[in-house]
Protein backbone atom coordinates (compact mmCIF):
# COMPACT_ATOMS: atom_id res chain seq x y z
CA UNK A 1 0.00 0.00 0.00
CA UNK A 2 1.27 3.53 -0.89
CA UNK A 3 1.90 5.71 2.34
CA UNK A 4 0.45 9.34 2.30
CA UNK A 5 3.65 10.74 1.96
CA UNK A 6 4.54 8.98 -1.13
CA UNK A 7 1.17 10.12 -2.92
CA UNK A 8 2.17 13.81 -2.31
CA UNK A 9 5.87 13.33 -3.18
CA UNK A 10 4.53 11.64 -6.06
CA UNK A 11 1.94 14.39 -7.21
CA UNK A 12 4.43 16.86 -6.81
CA UNK A 13 7.62 15.17 -8.59
CA UNK A 14 4.26 14.70 -11.37
CA UNK A 15 3.25 17.98 -11.26
CA UNK A 16 6.92 20.02 -11.69
CA UNK A 17 7.84 17.80 -14.40
CA UNK A 18 4.77 18.26 -16.23
CA UNK A 19 4.84 22.21 -16.12
CA UNK A 20 8.52 22.15 -16.66
CA UNK A 21 7.68 19.89 -19.91
CA UNK A 22 5.09 22.29 -20.97
CA UNK A 23 6.49 25.47 -20.46
CA UNK A 24 9.53 24.93 -22.10
CA UNK A 25 7.66 23.72 -25.15
CA UNK A 26 5.52 26.85 -25.17
CA UNK A 27 8.70 29.13 -24.61
CA UNK A 28 11.16 27.27 -27.62
CA UNK A 29 7.88 27.14 -30.18
CA UNK A 30 6.61 30.99 -29.49
CA UNK A 31 8.46 32.57 -32.38
CA UNK A 32 7.47 29.97 -34.75
CA UNK A 33 3.67 30.24 -33.29
CA UNK A 34 3.89 34.36 -33.25
CA UNK A 35 5.48 34.31 -36.90
CA UNK A 36 2.72 31.76 -38.30
CA UNK A 37 0.13 33.80 -36.56
CA UNK A 38 0.99 37.01 -38.11
CA UNK A 39 1.51 35.22 -42.29
CA UNK A 40 -1.67 34.05 -41.13
CA UNK A 41 -3.45 37.38 -40.56
CA UNK A 42 -1.21 38.45 -43.50
CA UNK A 43 -2.94 36.05 -45.73
CA UNK A 44 -6.63 36.85 -44.54
CA UNK A 45 -5.65 40.94 -44.90
CA UNK A 46 -4.84 40.30 -48.36
CA UNK A 47 -7.32 37.79 -49.32
CA UNK A 48 -10.02 40.40 -48.59
CA UNK A 49 -8.13 42.84 -50.89
CA UNK A 50 -8.51 39.81 -53.44
CA UNK A 51 -5.17 38.14 -53.08
CA UNK A 52 -5.69 34.64 -52.83
CA UNK A 53 -3.67 32.03 -52.57
CA UNK A 54 -0.24 33.60 -50.85
CA UNK A 55 1.47 30.70 -49.76
CA UNK A 56 3.02 31.07 -46.52
CA UNK A 57 6.53 31.92 -47.62
CA UNK A 58 5.55 34.78 -49.47
CA UNK A 59 3.14 36.44 -47.22
CA UNK A 60 5.46 39.14 -45.81
CA UNK A 61 7.10 40.13 -48.96
CA UNK A 62 3.91 40.56 -50.88
CA UNK A 63 1.96 42.13 -48.42
CA UNK A 64 5.02 44.82 -47.70
CA UNK A 65 4.58 45.46 -51.40
CA UNK A 66 1.21 45.05 -52.24
CA UNK A 67 -0.04 47.17 -49.43
CA UNK A 68 0.68 50.82 -49.42
CA UNK A 69 -0.06 52.36 -46.13
CA UNK A 70 -0.68 51.23 -42.30
CA UNK A 71 -2.49 54.00 -40.61
CA UNK A 72 -3.95 54.46 -37.12
CA UNK A 73 -7.18 56.54 -36.54
CA UNK A 74 -8.99 57.26 -33.38
CA UNK A 75 -12.39 57.21 -32.64
CA UNK A 76 -12.50 60.83 -34.16
CA UNK A 77 -11.88 60.05 -37.49
CA UNK A 78 -8.03 61.96 -37.31
CA UNK A 79 -5.00 59.59 -38.32
CA UNK A 80 -2.77 59.29 -35.65
CA UNK A 81 0.27 57.37 -37.59
CA UNK A 82 0.95 56.47 -41.35
CA UNK A 83 3.51 53.80 -41.58
CA UNK A 84 4.85 53.14 -45.23
CA UNK A 85 8.29 51.69 -45.00
CA UNK A 86 9.25 48.36 -45.70
CA UNK A 87 8.75 46.17 -41.74
CA UNK A 88 5.28 46.79 -42.10
CA UNK A 89 4.97 43.83 -39.62
CA UNK A 90 6.18 45.68 -37.54
CA UNK A 91 4.07 48.62 -37.91
CA UNK A 92 1.60 50.28 -35.14
CA UNK A 93 -0.98 49.39 -37.22
CA UNK A 94 -0.65 45.72 -37.75
CA UNK A 95 0.15 45.20 -34.03
CA UNK A 96 -2.81 47.31 -32.15
CA UNK A 97 -4.71 44.70 -29.98
CA UNK A 98 -8.12 44.94 -31.59
CA UNK A 99 -9.98 43.55 -28.78
CA UNK A 100 -8.56 46.00 -26.19
CA UNK A 101 -9.42 49.19 -28.51
CA UNK A 102 -12.61 48.00 -28.56
CA UNK A 103 -13.42 46.89 -25.39
CA UNK A 104 -12.35 50.41 -24.86
CA UNK A 105 -14.77 51.48 -27.54
CA UNK A 106 -17.78 49.60 -25.61
CA UNK A 107 -17.10 51.53 -22.02
CA UNK A 108 -16.47 55.23 -24.07
CA UNK A 109 -13.01 55.73 -23.80
CA UNK A 110 -10.56 56.51 -26.20
CA UNK A 111 -9.40 53.93 -28.69
CA UNK A 112 -7.20 53.62 -32.20
CA UNK A 113 -7.83 51.51 -34.70
CA UNK A 114 -6.19 50.48 -37.66
CA UNK A 115 -6.84 50.31 -40.75
CA UNK A 116 -4.60 48.75 -44.18
CA UNK A 117 -4.39 50.98 -47.74
CA UNK A 118 -3.97 49.63 -50.58
CA UNK A 119 -2.88 52.64 -53.21
CA UNK A 120 -3.09 51.33 -56.64
CA UNK A 121 -3.96 52.62 -60.26
CA UNK A 122 -7.82 51.05 -60.17
CA UNK A 123 -8.58 53.17 -57.11
CA UNK A 124 -7.86 52.56 -53.59
CA UNK A 125 -8.83 49.81 -51.42
CA UNK A 126 -9.27 50.13 -47.49
CA UNK A 127 -9.21 47.23 -45.69
CA UNK A 128 -10.47 47.12 -42.04
CA UNK A 129 -9.93 44.07 -39.71
CA UNK A 130 -13.03 42.89 -38.06
CA UNK A 131 -13.50 41.04 -34.55
CA UNK A 132 -16.27 39.72 -32.51
CA UNK A 133 -17.86 37.29 -30.70
CA UNK A 134 -19.62 33.79 -32.44
CA UNK A 135 -21.32 31.04 -30.46
CA UNK A 136 -18.61 29.31 -28.62
CA UNK A 137 -15.52 31.54 -29.20
CA UNK A 138 -14.24 34.67 -31.09
CA UNK A 139 -14.79 35.35 -34.90
CA UNK A 140 -12.50 37.57 -36.65
CA UNK A 141 -11.91 38.86 -40.40
CA UNK A 142 -11.58 41.80 -42.69
CA UNK A 143 -13.10 43.76 -44.85
CA UNK A 144 -12.40 45.55 -48.22
CA UNK A 145 -13.99 48.55 -49.19
CA UNK A 146 -13.68 50.87 -51.98
CA UNK A 147 -12.78 54.30 -52.67
CA UNK A 148 -16.56 55.26 -51.78
CA UNK A 149 -15.89 53.30 -48.30
CA UNK A 150 -19.20 51.66 -49.59
CA UNK A 151 -18.76 49.26 -51.79
CA UNK A 152 -17.15 46.20 -50.52
CA UNK A 153 -14.77 44.43 -52.44
CA UNK A 154 -14.33 41.36 -50.29
CA UNK A 155 -14.23 40.08 -46.48
CA UNK A 156 -12.53 36.89 -44.98
CA UNK A 157 -13.60 35.43 -42.02
CA UNK A 158 -12.22 33.12 -39.72
CA UNK A 159 -13.62 32.04 -36.43
CA UNK A 160 -12.14 30.34 -32.88
CA UNK A 161 -13.84 27.52 -32.02
CA UNK A 162 -17.31 27.45 -34.23
CA UNK A 163 -19.89 23.97 -34.63
CA UNK A 164 -18.33 22.51 -37.61
CA UNK A 165 -20.84 22.50 -40.82
CA UNK A 166 -22.55 25.34 -39.24
CA UNK A 167 -21.49 28.49 -37.62
CA UNK A 168 -18.07 26.81 -39.25
CA UNK A 169 -19.14 27.49 -42.68
CA UNK A 170 -18.52 31.71 -42.45
CA UNK A 171 -14.78 30.38 -43.22
CA UNK A 172 -16.29 29.24 -46.61
CA UNK A 173 -15.85 31.23 -50.02
CA UNK A 174 -19.42 30.33 -50.35
CA UNK A 175 -20.41 32.48 -47.87
CA UNK A 176 -17.62 35.04 -47.96
CA UNK A 177 -18.77 35.92 -51.34
CA UNK A 178 -21.78 36.88 -51.15
CA UNK A 179 -20.67 40.12 -49.43
CA UNK A 180 -18.86 41.44 -52.90
CA UNK A 181 -20.52 44.30 -54.70
CA UNK A 182 -22.92 44.69 -51.32
CA UNK A 183 -22.86 48.41 -49.89
CA UNK A 184 -22.51 49.31 -46.45
CA UNK A 185 -23.94 53.19 -47.15
CA UNK A 186 -27.48 53.40 -47.93
CA UNK A 187 -28.32 56.09 -50.78
CA UNK A 188 -28.11 59.51 -49.29
CA UNK A 189 -24.74 58.14 -47.74
CA UNK A 190 -26.15 57.12 -44.26
CA UNK A 191 -24.36 54.04 -42.03
CA UNK A 192 -26.46 51.01 -42.45
CA UNK A 193 -23.60 47.73 -42.19
CA UNK A 194 -24.04 44.46 -43.91
CA UNK A 195 -27.01 42.32 -42.43
CA UNK A 196 -26.80 38.51 -42.77
CA UNK A 197 -30.67 37.44 -42.82
CA UNK A 198 -32.74 33.97 -42.64
CA UNK A 199 -34.90 33.64 -45.54
CA UNK A 200 -33.07 34.63 -48.61
CA UNK A 201 -32.20 38.06 -49.55
CA UNK A 202 -34.23 38.34 -52.67
CA UNK A 203 -37.36 37.69 -50.41
CA UNK A 204 -36.72 41.29 -48.93
CA UNK A 205 -37.59 44.47 -50.94
CA UNK A 206 -34.70 45.32 -53.65
CA UNK A 207 -33.87 48.93 -51.96
CA UNK A 208 -32.35 46.44 -49.30
CA UNK A 209 -31.11 44.01 -50.83
CA UNK A 210 -27.41 45.35 -51.18
CA UNK A 211 -26.97 45.55 -47.22
CA UNK A 212 -27.80 41.68 -47.10
CA UNK A 213 -26.64 38.48 -47.46
CA UNK A 214 -28.07 34.57 -47.05
CA UNK A 215 -27.21 33.13 -43.11
CA UNK A 216 -26.01 29.86 -42.01
CA UNK A 217 -28.47 26.94 -42.23
CA UNK A 218 -28.03 26.07 -38.28
CA UNK A 219 -26.00 28.79 -37.47
CA UNK A 220 -27.95 31.38 -36.22
CA UNK A 221 -25.97 32.68 -33.11
CA UNK A 222 -22.74 32.79 -34.95
CA UNK A 223 -24.25 34.70 -37.89
CA UNK A 224 -25.82 37.08 -35.56
CA UNK A 225 -22.09 37.65 -34.08
CA UNK A 226 -20.78 38.29 -37.66
CA UNK A 227 -23.88 40.98 -37.90
CA UNK A 228 -22.40 42.85 -34.60
CA UNK A 229 -18.80 42.56 -35.97
CA UNK A 230 -19.47 44.14 -38.72
CA UNK A 231 -21.64 47.09 -37.63
CA UNK A 232 -19.54 47.48 -34.10
CA UNK A 233 -16.64 47.71 -36.04
CA UNK A 234 -17.61 49.50 -39.22
CA UNK A 235 -19.66 51.87 -37.45
CA UNK A 236 -16.11 53.07 -35.36
CA UNK A 237 -14.65 53.95 -38.74
CA UNK A 238 -17.96 56.02 -40.26
CA UNK A 239 -16.15 59.77 -38.66
CA UNK A 240 -12.74 58.64 -40.74
CA UNK A 241 -15.10 57.99 -43.71
CA UNK A 242 -16.96 61.42 -43.15
CA UNK A 243 -13.90 63.22 -42.63
CA UNK A 244 -12.12 61.76 -45.93
CA UNK A 245 -15.32 62.03 -47.95
CA UNK B 1 15.32 -17.86 -18.26
CA UNK B 2 12.23 -17.05 -17.76
CA UNK B 3 9.96 -18.58 -20.77
CA UNK B 4 10.47 -17.64 -24.49
CA UNK B 5 9.79 -13.84 -25.60
CA UNK B 6 6.02 -13.56 -26.56
CA UNK B 7 6.45 -12.51 -30.59
CA UNK B 8 5.67 -8.86 -31.31
CA UNK B 9 2.41 -9.80 -33.82
CA UNK B 10 1.24 -12.43 -31.81
CA UNK B 11 -2.00 -13.75 -32.10
CA UNK B 12 -2.99 -12.36 -28.94
CA UNK B 13 -1.42 -8.67 -29.75
CA UNK B 14 -3.08 -8.66 -32.89
CA UNK B 15 -5.95 -8.97 -31.55
CA UNK B 16 -5.61 -5.82 -29.61
CA UNK B 17 -5.81 -3.86 -32.68
CA UNK B 18 -8.62 -6.06 -34.43
CA UNK B 19 -11.01 -6.12 -31.62
CA UNK B 20 -12.03 -2.99 -31.21
CA UNK B 21 -12.45 -2.14 -35.09
CA UNK B 22 -15.20 -4.73 -35.06
CA UNK B 23 -16.02 -6.87 -32.03
CA UNK B 24 -15.01 -4.15 -29.37
CA UNK B 25 -15.47 -0.97 -31.01
CA UNK B 26 -15.36 1.45 -29.36
CA UNK B 27 -18.70 3.75 -29.97
CA UNK B 28 -20.57 1.07 -31.59
CA UNK B 29 -19.98 -1.60 -29.26
CA UNK B 30 -18.91 0.18 -25.91
CA UNK B 31 -20.65 3.21 -26.57
CA UNK B 32 -17.94 5.46 -25.74
CA UNK B 33 -16.80 8.99 -27.10
CA UNK B 34 -20.19 9.38 -28.82
CA UNK B 35 -20.15 13.05 -27.93
CA UNK B 36 -17.21 13.89 -30.03
CA UNK B 37 -18.66 11.63 -32.79
CA UNK B 38 -21.60 13.80 -33.42
CA UNK B 39 -19.54 17.08 -32.77
CA UNK B 40 -16.52 16.90 -35.35
CA UNK B 41 -18.38 14.53 -37.92
CA UNK B 42 -20.42 17.09 -40.47
CA UNK B 43 -17.46 17.19 -42.89
CA UNK B 44 -14.94 14.44 -43.67
CA UNK B 45 -11.93 16.66 -43.46
CA UNK B 46 -12.74 17.63 -39.35
CA UNK B 47 -13.63 13.71 -38.77
CA UNK B 48 -10.15 12.44 -40.10
CA UNK B 49 -8.05 15.43 -38.02
CA UNK B 50 -9.87 14.14 -35.50
CA UNK B 51 -8.60 10.58 -36.02
CA UNK B 52 -4.82 11.48 -36.57
CA UNK B 53 -5.46 13.21 -32.91
CA UNK B 54 -7.05 10.69 -31.37
CA UNK B 55 -4.22 8.19 -32.76
CA UNK B 56 -1.42 10.10 -31.43
CA UNK B 57 -3.24 10.82 -28.10
CA UNK B 58 -4.20 7.66 -27.13
CA UNK B 59 -1.42 5.81 -28.33
CA UNK B 60 1.35 8.09 -26.27
CA UNK B 61 -1.05 8.30 -23.19
CA UNK B 62 -1.78 4.07 -22.87
CA UNK B 63 2.30 4.05 -23.39
CA UNK B 64 3.19 6.33 -20.44
CA UNK B 65 0.55 5.20 -18.35
CA UNK B 66 1.87 1.40 -18.96
CA UNK B 67 5.57 2.84 -17.99
CA UNK B 68 4.34 4.19 -14.86
CA UNK B 69 1.82 1.79 -13.99
CA UNK B 70 3.56 0.09 -11.06
CA UNK B 71 4.41 3.67 -9.61
CA UNK B 72 1.02 5.76 -10.02
CA UNK B 73 -0.61 5.36 -6.31
CA UNK B 74 -4.23 3.89 -6.92
CA UNK B 75 -5.80 6.78 -4.79
CA UNK B 76 -5.14 9.45 -7.43
CA UNK B 77 -4.52 7.27 -10.43
CA UNK B 78 -7.57 9.51 -12.78
CA UNK B 79 -5.73 12.52 -11.69
CA UNK B 80 -2.61 11.18 -12.76
CA UNK B 81 -4.20 10.11 -16.08
CA UNK B 82 -6.06 13.29 -16.45
CA UNK B 83 -2.67 14.74 -16.01
CA UNK B 84 -0.86 12.53 -18.64
CA UNK B 85 -3.64 13.42 -21.46
CA UNK B 86 -4.35 16.96 -20.95
CA UNK B 87 -0.47 17.40 -21.14
CA UNK B 88 -0.01 15.35 -24.17
CA UNK B 89 -3.02 17.03 -25.85
CA UNK B 90 -1.56 20.72 -24.95
CA UNK B 91 1.75 19.72 -26.13
CA UNK B 92 0.48 18.13 -29.75
CA UNK B 93 -1.58 21.37 -30.32
CA UNK B 94 1.45 23.52 -29.39
CA UNK B 95 3.36 21.56 -31.78
CA UNK B 96 1.18 21.80 -34.58
CA UNK B 97 0.61 25.78 -34.11
CA UNK B 98 4.15 26.06 -34.69
CA UNK B 99 4.62 23.50 -37.64
CA UNK B 100 1.17 23.01 -39.51
CA UNK B 101 -0.56 26.50 -38.45
CA UNK B 102 -3.52 25.22 -41.17
CA UNK B 103 -3.96 21.89 -39.38
CA UNK B 104 -4.07 23.52 -35.76
CA UNK B 105 -6.53 26.03 -36.77
CA UNK B 106 -8.65 22.94 -38.54
CA UNK B 107 -8.83 21.19 -34.96
CA UNK B 108 -9.04 24.19 -33.06
CA UNK B 109 -12.21 23.19 -30.73
CA UNK B 110 -11.40 19.63 -31.08
CA UNK B 111 -8.19 19.80 -29.15
CA UNK B 112 -10.27 19.96 -26.02
CA UNK B 113 -12.81 17.38 -26.87
CA UNK B 114 -9.89 15.08 -27.13
CA UNK B 115 -9.34 15.49 -22.99
CA UNK B 116 -12.58 14.76 -22.11
CA UNK B 117 -13.11 12.06 -24.78
CA UNK B 118 -13.96 9.05 -22.33
CA UNK B 119 -12.56 6.06 -24.20
CA UNK B 120 -9.18 7.86 -23.62
CA UNK B 121 -9.74 7.41 -20.18
CA UNK B 122 -11.58 4.30 -20.53
CA UNK B 123 -8.21 2.74 -22.50
CA UNK B 124 -5.95 3.75 -19.84
CA UNK B 125 -7.99 2.69 -16.55
CA UNK B 126 -9.14 -0.88 -17.96
CA UNK B 127 -5.69 -1.96 -20.18
CA UNK B 128 -2.97 0.13 -19.78
CA UNK B 129 -2.87 0.31 -15.99
CA UNK B 130 -2.42 -3.16 -15.74
CA UNK B 131 -0.44 -4.22 -18.87
CA UNK B 132 2.93 -3.99 -20.59
CA UNK B 133 4.00 -1.01 -22.74
CA UNK B 134 3.94 -2.66 -26.35
CA UNK B 135 0.41 -4.51 -25.66
CA UNK B 136 -0.58 -0.90 -24.44
CA UNK B 137 0.43 0.80 -27.98
CA UNK B 138 -1.35 -1.78 -29.67
CA UNK B 139 -4.51 -1.36 -27.85
CA UNK B 140 -4.32 2.16 -27.77
CA UNK B 141 -3.86 2.49 -31.38
CA UNK B 142 -6.39 -0.03 -32.04
CA UNK B 143 -8.77 2.08 -30.15
CA UNK B 144 -7.93 5.15 -31.51
CA UNK B 145 -8.37 3.30 -34.76
CA UNK B 146 -11.72 1.76 -34.09
CA UNK B 147 -12.89 5.20 -33.10
CA UNK B 148 -11.93 6.46 -36.08
CA UNK B 149 -13.17 4.49 -38.80
CA UNK B 150 -16.86 4.81 -37.63
CA UNK B 151 -16.16 8.86 -37.42
CA UNK B 152 -14.97 8.81 -40.56
CA UNK B 153 -17.86 7.08 -42.06
CA UNK B 154 -20.68 9.26 -40.38
CA UNK B 155 -18.15 12.12 -41.69
CA UNK B 156 -18.23 10.95 -45.41
CA UNK B 157 -22.33 10.18 -44.65
CA UNK B 158 -23.16 13.63 -43.88
CA UNK B 159 -20.78 15.42 -45.86
CA UNK B 160 -22.42 14.01 -49.10
CA UNK B 161 -25.81 14.17 -48.04
CA UNK B 162 -25.75 17.06 -46.17
CA UNK B 163 -23.49 19.70 -48.60
CA UNK B 164 -23.03 17.46 -51.84
CA UNK B 165 -19.18 17.57 -51.15
CA UNK B 166 -16.26 15.09 -49.54
CA UNK B 167 -13.47 16.83 -48.53
CA UNK B 168 -14.80 19.85 -49.50
CA UNK B 169 -14.98 19.07 -53.23
CA UNK B 170 -17.95 19.09 -55.22
CA UNK B 171 -19.17 15.44 -55.81
CA UNK B 172 -22.93 15.70 -56.62
CA UNK B 173 -22.34 17.69 -60.35
CA UNK B 174 -24.58 20.76 -60.51
CA UNK B 175 -27.21 18.70 -62.89
CA UNK B 176 -28.58 17.07 -60.10
CA UNK B 177 -29.23 20.80 -58.39
CA UNK B 178 -30.73 22.36 -61.92
CA UNK B 179 -33.57 19.20 -61.54
CA UNK B 180 -34.07 19.93 -57.94
CA UNK B 181 -32.16 18.36 -56.18
CA UNK B 182 -31.58 19.31 -52.58
CA UNK B 183 -28.99 19.07 -49.84
CA UNK B 184 -30.35 17.17 -47.12
CA UNK B 185 -29.62 20.49 -44.52
CA UNK B 186 -30.90 17.79 -41.73
CA UNK B 187 -27.78 15.99 -42.28
CA UNK B 188 -25.35 18.79 -41.06
CA UNK B 189 -27.08 18.94 -37.46
CA UNK B 190 -26.13 16.94 -34.61
CA UNK B 191 -29.42 14.84 -34.42
CA UNK B 192 -28.65 13.09 -37.61
CA UNK B 193 -24.78 12.06 -36.37
CA UNK B 194 -26.90 9.71 -33.92
CA UNK B 195 -29.30 8.61 -36.29
CA UNK B 196 -26.34 7.60 -38.56
CA UNK B 197 -24.24 5.97 -35.85
CA UNK B 198 -27.41 3.98 -35.21
CA UNK B 199 -27.46 2.75 -38.61
CA UNK B 200 -23.87 1.37 -38.19
CA UNK B 201 -24.63 -0.68 -35.21
CA UNK B 202 -27.60 -2.10 -36.60
CA UNK B 203 -25.92 -3.33 -39.34
CA UNK B 204 -22.96 -4.29 -37.71
CA UNK B 205 -25.10 -6.25 -35.18
CA UNK B 206 -27.40 -7.60 -37.63
CA UNK B 207 -23.90 -8.83 -39.23
CA UNK B 208 -22.16 -10.53 -36.06
CA UNK B 209 -24.64 -12.95 -33.86
CA UNK B 210 -22.37 -12.74 -31.46
CA UNK B 211 -22.80 -9.24 -30.63
CA UNK B 212 -26.64 -9.89 -30.12
CA UNK B 213 -27.20 -9.73 -26.09
CA UNK B 214 -29.48 -13.00 -24.87
CA UNK B 215 -32.54 -11.91 -22.97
Amino acid sequence: MYSNAYIFRYAAIMVVVVAAVLSSAATFLKPMQQRNQAVDKMQSILAAAGKYDVSVDEAIPIFNEFITNMIVIDQDGNILDDYTGDKKEESEAFNINLKTELFNKSQNRDYRLPMYVVDNPDGKIYIIPLLGAGLWGPVWGNIALGEDFSRVLGVTFDHKSETPGLGAEINTPSFQNQFNGKQILDDQGRFVSIQVVKGGVSNFPANVQKHKVDAISGGTITSNGVNDMIENVLESYVPFFNKQG
Amino acid sequence: MSKEREPLFSAKNRKLITNPLHVDNPITVQVLGICSALAVTAKLKPSFVMMLSVIAVLTLANVIISILRNGIPPRIRIIVMLTVIASLVILVDQVLKAFVYDVSKQLSVFVGLIITNCIIMGRLEAFASANKPWPSLLDGFGNALGYGWVLIAVGFTRELFGSGTLWDYQIIPQAFYDIGYQNNGFMILPPMALIVVGIIIWIQRARSPQLIEEN
